[in-house]
């Protein structure tokens, strides 16, 4: 199965990047869950947590106070404009 | 004789303190300089993220935005400079102020009222000093600026571009800043931020935009887009004009380290020169003295 390719970036720095199977956002319709093959969105975050299950290791969780990501051929880029990441994440920065 | 001696070491020695806080403060800015490159690469992926959605939205729909159409009539421009908060960094400051100043000035020719936003306590000082009013000020931090303050100056600016001009506000924006091309150039800047030309990206064939579908409408997404994008242009502008300035400090103390060598061991010669005066002239009196007993 294709995997999503996750981006995360903060205003001033960048935050997390990596392979996922799963990316699950808050919009300000709502929720939305993305998986590998959704069709290109550009959407608005709102203030909240979104959740990343990588390829391997645990879920992460990503606090964001709003931005916007975006969705374009298995590419997810997350623009927040402060990100701060859940513990247990460090191990995906690479 | 002896007095001129005295001169001369209280001349040495406060020139060597000089020097050493010139040195310290050379060291110092070098120090600095990494980081607030680093800065300015750390917020490129945020710039870029930006840009190429931007774009996106752009690319696929006729934008009837206030915030990109042009007015009919510019009657008034908001001008954000964008200093040092201190001095000794050479001509920093003031090539910048040299700048809005021309920028000024062409803006008066074309009948617009110039209504200035100032960045920086250097242009503060300047305006005030000179009398002129200024429509606000935002100081501290201009050799690291934090993301609020660039978010502060957005929201303030996109308020007064967003007002209309009988209520004072202003029809255009432009920033004067400090472009960093590499530690030897750097170079006064204006750029207009407002109303924006969305740049569409020359599109290869390998990265055309996809159609993108948007949540929740275009509209919105750009409404929260366009806001983000400026402050991320302001950002971008303080980073590199903060760059700058500790490029600017670095070569001007070094400058001035080096100005204080040399005027140590000019003074080191002539308070030699005085001192061995003072002895030939010691040596011949006693001479002439002993010369006139023995006589």
């Amino acid at each position: 199965m294709a995997e999503l390719e996750v981006e995360i970036v903060a205003a001033d720095h960048f935050v997390w990047s990596g392979a996922a199977k799963m990316v699950k956002a808050r919009t300000s319709d709502g929720e939305i869950g993305i998986l590998p093959g959704h069709s290109p969105l550009l959407a608005i975050l709102a203030e909240g947590e979104l959740a990343i299950e990588p390829v391997s290791g645990d879920r992460i969780a990503v606090t964001v106070d709003g931005g916007f990501f975006s969705v374009d051929n298995n590419r997810v880029v997350i623009v927040a404009d402060n990100a701060q990441l859940g513990e247990s994440a460090t191990a995906g920065i690479r | 004789m002896g007095a001129q001696i005295r001169v001369y070491r209280q001349k040495i020695s406060s020139t060597t303190s000089m020097r050493k806080i010139f040195k310290a403060m050379e060291l110092i800015a070098t120090s600095r300089i990494g980081k607030a490159r680093a800065r300015v690469a750390a917020s490129l992926p945020y710039a870029n993220a930006i840009t190429r959605a931007v774009s996106a939205v752009a690319s696929q729909n006729e934008i009837d935005h206030p915030l990109v159409t042009e007015p009919e009539k510019i009657r008034r421009a908001a001008v954000l400079v964008i200093t040092s908060d201190r001095g000794l960094a050479g001509s920093y400051s003031a090539s910048v102020l040299k700048q809005a100043e021309g920028l000024n000035e062409l803006l008066r020719a074309e009948g617009k009222e110039v209504k200035t936003y100032i960045f920086g306590r250097k242009a503060q000082a300047y305006f005030d000093f000179r009398g002129r009013s200024y429509a606000r000020v935002w100081t501290g931090g201009t050799d690291a600026p934090e993301f609020e303050t660039a978010q502060e100056i957005g929201a303030a600016l996109l308020e007064e571009f967003a007002t209309d001009y009988a209520e004072g506000g202003v029809d255009e924006i432009h920033v004067v800043y400090t472009r960093f091309k590499s530690m030897v150039t750097q170079e006064p800047t204006v750029v207009r931020l407002l109303p924006l030309e969305v740049e569409e990206q020359a599109v290869t064939e390998s990265e055309l935009l996809p159609l993108y579908e948007f949540e929740p409408e275009a509209e919105q997404v750009l409404d929260a887009l366009l806001p983000r994008y400026i402050e991320s242009r302001i950002f971008a502008a303080m980073l590199q004009a903060a760059a700058s300035e500790l490029a600017a400090r670095q070569r001007a103390m070094k400058s001035a380290g080096d100005n204080a060598t040399e005027l140590i061991k000019k003074y080191t010669r002539l308070r030699n020169t005085a001192r061995q005066a003072e002895i030939t002239q010691e040596l011949s009196e006693i001479v002439a003295g002993a010369d006139a007993l023995s006589a």
